[in-house]
């Protein structure tokens, strides 16, 4: 960059990187791909350039702007159709603690699904009765620490409810629990791995088997019908499901629910690799999503109020609608390449150690200047020495420089939970704060993050015990 | 009789002769109208689509961007022709563009462009994810539809009381016969691919095809209606031949729908009839289909009646439909220079002098 | 600064200068090969070394020439230059 600088000259033209594309049979069009490439050179008002010679690339960013106008605009879309709303933070989505505390913040519980995740719901400060404690895989310990915070348990199966059952005979206590449910909308797979199936009769089951205990109340029920879930009259199916089994287990036991979970999955404006058409035309709206819950919750529960018992709250889980767009990751160009098929091909120094999710999403790749030359079809690569490391199979882009950022959208959900620490150190997560404050909320790794959990037995100690091995290749001509 | 002088703009000028697209044949309709004399610019997605340089049915041709690549694009690649043709009017013909449209109507009549289109509630009623609660409306049959997002459904089909053969259908295009499991993950995967999930799964329903096109008003009237049994298909089973029929059971179910969901726009009824006369409902496009010409045959020029909805203007009435007008389909070649082939290339698109 | 006498780019590697003239090349940038039936298109820069290469197969020659009328880099159009011509290799097939 320097180096064109120094020799830049106003007489000369600006060099673009030369380019041949071929014209295949069935893609000759050379306008069908966006050309319009836009950037960006801010993220709420703090320039990318600054945020990365502070903080170094690549970079995550989260706005709390952003984080909160998301989360304020859903629970609108909710409480202003239904009057008893509740938002559980789902944990696994992003359990940073700055953007945990943002929801809580905002009033959302929390919702963990594992001994970790309950640890740090309790270490953030958030008492055990604000916890939903969802999961197949609660151990003893954790779920007898749940019972004497009284969490909220959703129950997985038959030997967690026993074990229940024996903590709270153990406690002498009476514990309300909620119950898992899986069935089929008709419009998602169902996931029968997870909770008791209605159809067969085995929730009903369970939900007499509670009714005959000294020690539990069913008092909650729960389902998740999915993920990226495109149709809204999935949830409202799910909710006619979720109130009929309702109506039947009050009618039939005499047990009074006050809570039904249906959990999450609306998809964000996202595109998924699988769906042909572009996420603005695919994804219904928040509101389009509030509609088809509440409608149906609020016809199928009006007749409660004439029996004197309350509606019951609704409790949602969403995580991706609320945090996905919320956090980009900032990435740059580390070195250029021509495939043999004649494409274009840039390195970069993040992938999909950092971003799990370029998996299954087509995640948007802005420049961070405006760059001249025509978009080409480009792969970008991530830093690993793997194959499967690709950030983006094909994105429109023009020629870019060494050095050149790139922001890629929508990585809030997922990312920061799944990412590994695998060959690279992970970077700094930065937070843009009130009045253009930058936070750092993770700092970047070094070796000693990496290797503080390692311990070395005596005997290796020393790599080279009787001295460093003869240098060969210095040797051999 | 009013002489319309008006540019329109049609989309789906591509024309292999396996699977044409409907705007050709819709070109052509207009250019054969006595009422129409006005220009047409032809819209393709490719630079080998011959609507792109065929004079005979068009006056321009432009390339736009796939619907795949969002809203954006295609909204400026249509200010960007506009500014050049001036266009009155925009009769999209393929089904993967509808989702879009429909939602950026304002932004296109904004334009000054008019269209006459299904509201986007309607477009999503008649998805073929959709069909068994739009069949109900209809009064009529219809086989039994899944979604799947699995190739693994096809190994345990069984289980759930789907046996072979079933058609396995894209969201937007492509239905295929499948005999086996290896066969159905076969087109699952070939689907899924060029048109993402879900992939729908059908139940066979034998009997002879018959089609039916007509344009709703908006109001709930069916405007227009010709109906035909296909008497040759392609290897993709699309129309080569066919044979206009008057059919008073589809006509009842196809007026009864679209009374029912007060269809605004051009559309396909495609059903199947079995040997005891029993309909069942196989599809609804929501555009004109490819063999739409067969309606000036029979004395209905159907995209004349859209273009003057899409004005505004009273349509008129129709003549009483002929049975037993035939059509047989034939591809032709055609010289293009290659000046003009680079213009579509290099330029996007160009004037056909 | 690396020398474009350093480039180490042999003659072999560039397809001929005759095989290069018997391209029908468009101003619009829009190529056709008479001889394969092949079209392609380049940029303008990449046209405007299909104009040197066409003429003239010395590549330090034409480096200098590119860097007189470009504001560019020698490294970054030595890469470049490389990369243009293993992909012209592919669409030019000599004869």
């Amino acid at each position: 960059m320097d180096e064109n600088n120094q020799m830049s000259d106003k007489n000369k033209k600006d060099w673009v990187k030369p380019t041949i594309t071929p014209l295949r049979s069935g893609l000759l069009n050379k306008f069908g791909k966006s050309q319009n490439v836009g950037w960006v050179e801010d993220i709420d008002g703090i320039p990318i350039t600054g945020l990365i010679e502070k903080y170094k690339s690549p970079l995550f960013v989260v706005s709390e702007k952003r984080l909160r106008s998301n989360f304020q605009r859903i629970n609108r879309a909710f409480t202003s159709r239904y009057p008893h709303v509740l938002f559980g933070w789902s944990y696994k989505t992003n359990y940073l603690g700055a953007v945990c505390n943002v929801l809580h913040q905002e009033g959302a519980w929390a919702e963990v699904v594992s001994e970790f995740e309950y640890h740090k719901a309790r270490s953030l400060g958030v008492p055990g009765h604000c916890i939903l404690f969802n999961g197949p895989f609660k151990n003893r310990t954790i779920l007898e620490q749940a019972v004497k915070e009284d969490a909220h348990i959703h129950v997985d199966h038959l030997d967690e409810l026993f074990a229940l059952e024996e903590i709270a005979q153990a406690a002498n206590k009476k514990v309300d629990i909620t119950i898992r449910l899986n069935f089929d909308t008709g419009y998602t797979e169902p996931w029968s791995r997870f909770g008791f199936n209605v159809e067969s009769g085995q929730a009903m089951d369970v939900a007499w088997r509670i009714h005959s205990s000294e020690n539990l109340n069913l008092t909650g029920l729960h389902s998740h019908i999915g993920t990226f879930v495109l149709e809204p009259k999935a949830y409202s199916n799910q909710v006619r499901i979720m109130c009929g089994f309702m109506d039947e287990i009050e009618r039939r036991t005499g047990s009074i629910i006050k809570y039904i979970d249906i959990g999450g999955g609306f998809a964000s404006l996202n595109a998924l690799q699988s769906i042909y058409l572009p996420p603005e035309q695919v994804v219904p709206s928040i509101e389009q999503y509030a509609e088809a819950v509440c409608d149906t919750l609020l016809e199928l529960t009006h007749e409660r109020e004439a029996r004197g018992v309350q509606r019951p709250v609704l409790v949602l889980e969403t995580g991706r609608a609320i945090v996905d767009d919320a956090e980009v990751l900032i990435s740059s160009v580390f070195a250029n390449k021509r495939l043999p098929d004649g494409r274009r091909a840039v390195v970069m120094d993040a992938g999909v150690n950092l971003l799990f999710t370029s998996f299954w999403y087509n995640h948007s790749a802005t420049p961070t200047r405006f760059l001249s030359g025509k978009p080409e079809e480009t792969v970008l690569y991530g830093p690993l020495c793997m194959n499967i490391d690709v950030m983006r199979n094909s994105v429109m882009l023009p020629p870019l420089d060494v050095g050149d950022a790139l922001v890629f959208g929508s990585v809030g959900a997922y990312n920061n939970t799944q990412w590994m620490q695998f060959i690279e150190y992970r970077p700094n997560v930065v937070m843009v704060q009130k009045d253009k404050i930058v936070s750092v909320i993770r700092k970047a790794e070094c070796l000693e993050d990496v290797t503080s959990l390692e311990s070395m037995p005596e005997t290796l100690k020393i790599p080279f015990p009787n001295g460093e091995p003869d240098n060969l290749l210095s040797k051999h001509t | 009789m009013s002489v319309f002088n008006v540019t329109v703009a049609i989309t789906g000028v591509n024309a292999k002769p396996d699977n044409p697209g409907p705007g050709l044949a819709v070109a052509r309709c207009l250019r054969e109208s006595p009422e129409f004399n006005g220009r047409i610019v032809g819209l393709g997605y490719d630079a080998l689509d011959p609507g792109l340089y065929l004079k005979k049915y068009c006056d321009a041709g432009y390339l736009l961007p796939y619907p795949s690549t969002g809203d954006e694009a295609f909204l400026s690649a249509i200010r960007k022709i506009h500014e050049q043709e001036k266009i009155d009017v925009l009769l999209p013909c393929l089904d993967a563009e509808l989702p879009g449209m429909v939602r950026l109507r304002p932004l296109i009549e904004e334009m000054g462009i008019k269209v006459f289109l299904p509201t986007p509630e309607q477009l999503r009623m008649r998805n073929k994810d959709q069909l068994t609660e739009i069949a109900k409306l209809a009064g009529i049959e219809c086989p039994e539809i899944k979604t799947i997002t699995h190739a693994g459904f096809f190994y345990k089909c069984q289980e759930e009381g789907w046996s072979f053969p079933m058609v396995v259908k894209g969201l937007f295009y492509d239905a295929r016969f499948v005999h086996n499991a290896d066969e159905g993950a076969e087109a699952f995967r070939h689907i899924a691919a060029e048109w993402g999930l879900p992939v729908l799964v059908q139940r066979v329903v034998k009997g002879e095809e018959y089609n039916l096109t007509a344009v709703g008003d908006g109001e709930g009237n069916m405007l227009g209606e010709v109906m035909m049994r296909k008497m040759a298909v392609t290897d993709k089973g699309k129309a080569w031949s066919g044979v206009s029929i008057i059919d008073h059971a589809l006509y009842e179910a196809s007026a009864k729908l679209i009374k029912a969901i007060k269809w605004r726009g051009p559309l396909e009824f495609e059903v199947m009839r079995d040997q005891h006369g029993h309909y069942q409902l196989i599809e609804i496009n929501p555009r004109f289909p490819a063999w739409i010409y067969l309606c000036v045959g029979v004395g209905r020029n159907l995209p004349m009646a859209l273009l003057k909805l899409a004005l505004n203007e009273p349509v008129g009435d129709f003549r009483e439909p002929e049975a037993g007008v035939l059509f047989i389909r034939h591809a032709e070649d055609n010289i293009i220079p290659i000046a003009e082939f680079e213009h579509v290339i290099m330029q996007g698109g160009h004037h056909l002098q | 600064m690396v020398d474009s006498e350093q480039t180490g780019v042999t003659s072999s590697s560039i397809p001929s200068a005759e095989s290069l003239r018997r391209l029908a090349i468009s101003e619009s940038g829009f190529v056709f090969d008479p001889t394969s039936g092949h079209h392609f298109t380049v940029n303008e820069t990449g046209l405007v070394l299909l104009r040197h290469l066409q003429q003239n197969q010395d590549l330090s020659s034409i480096l200098n020439a590119v860097t007189q009328e470009y504001n560019v880099s020698h490294r970054d159009l030595e890469r470049d230059v490389l990369e243009f011509l293993s992909l012209l290799r592919e669409f030019v097939g000599e004869q």
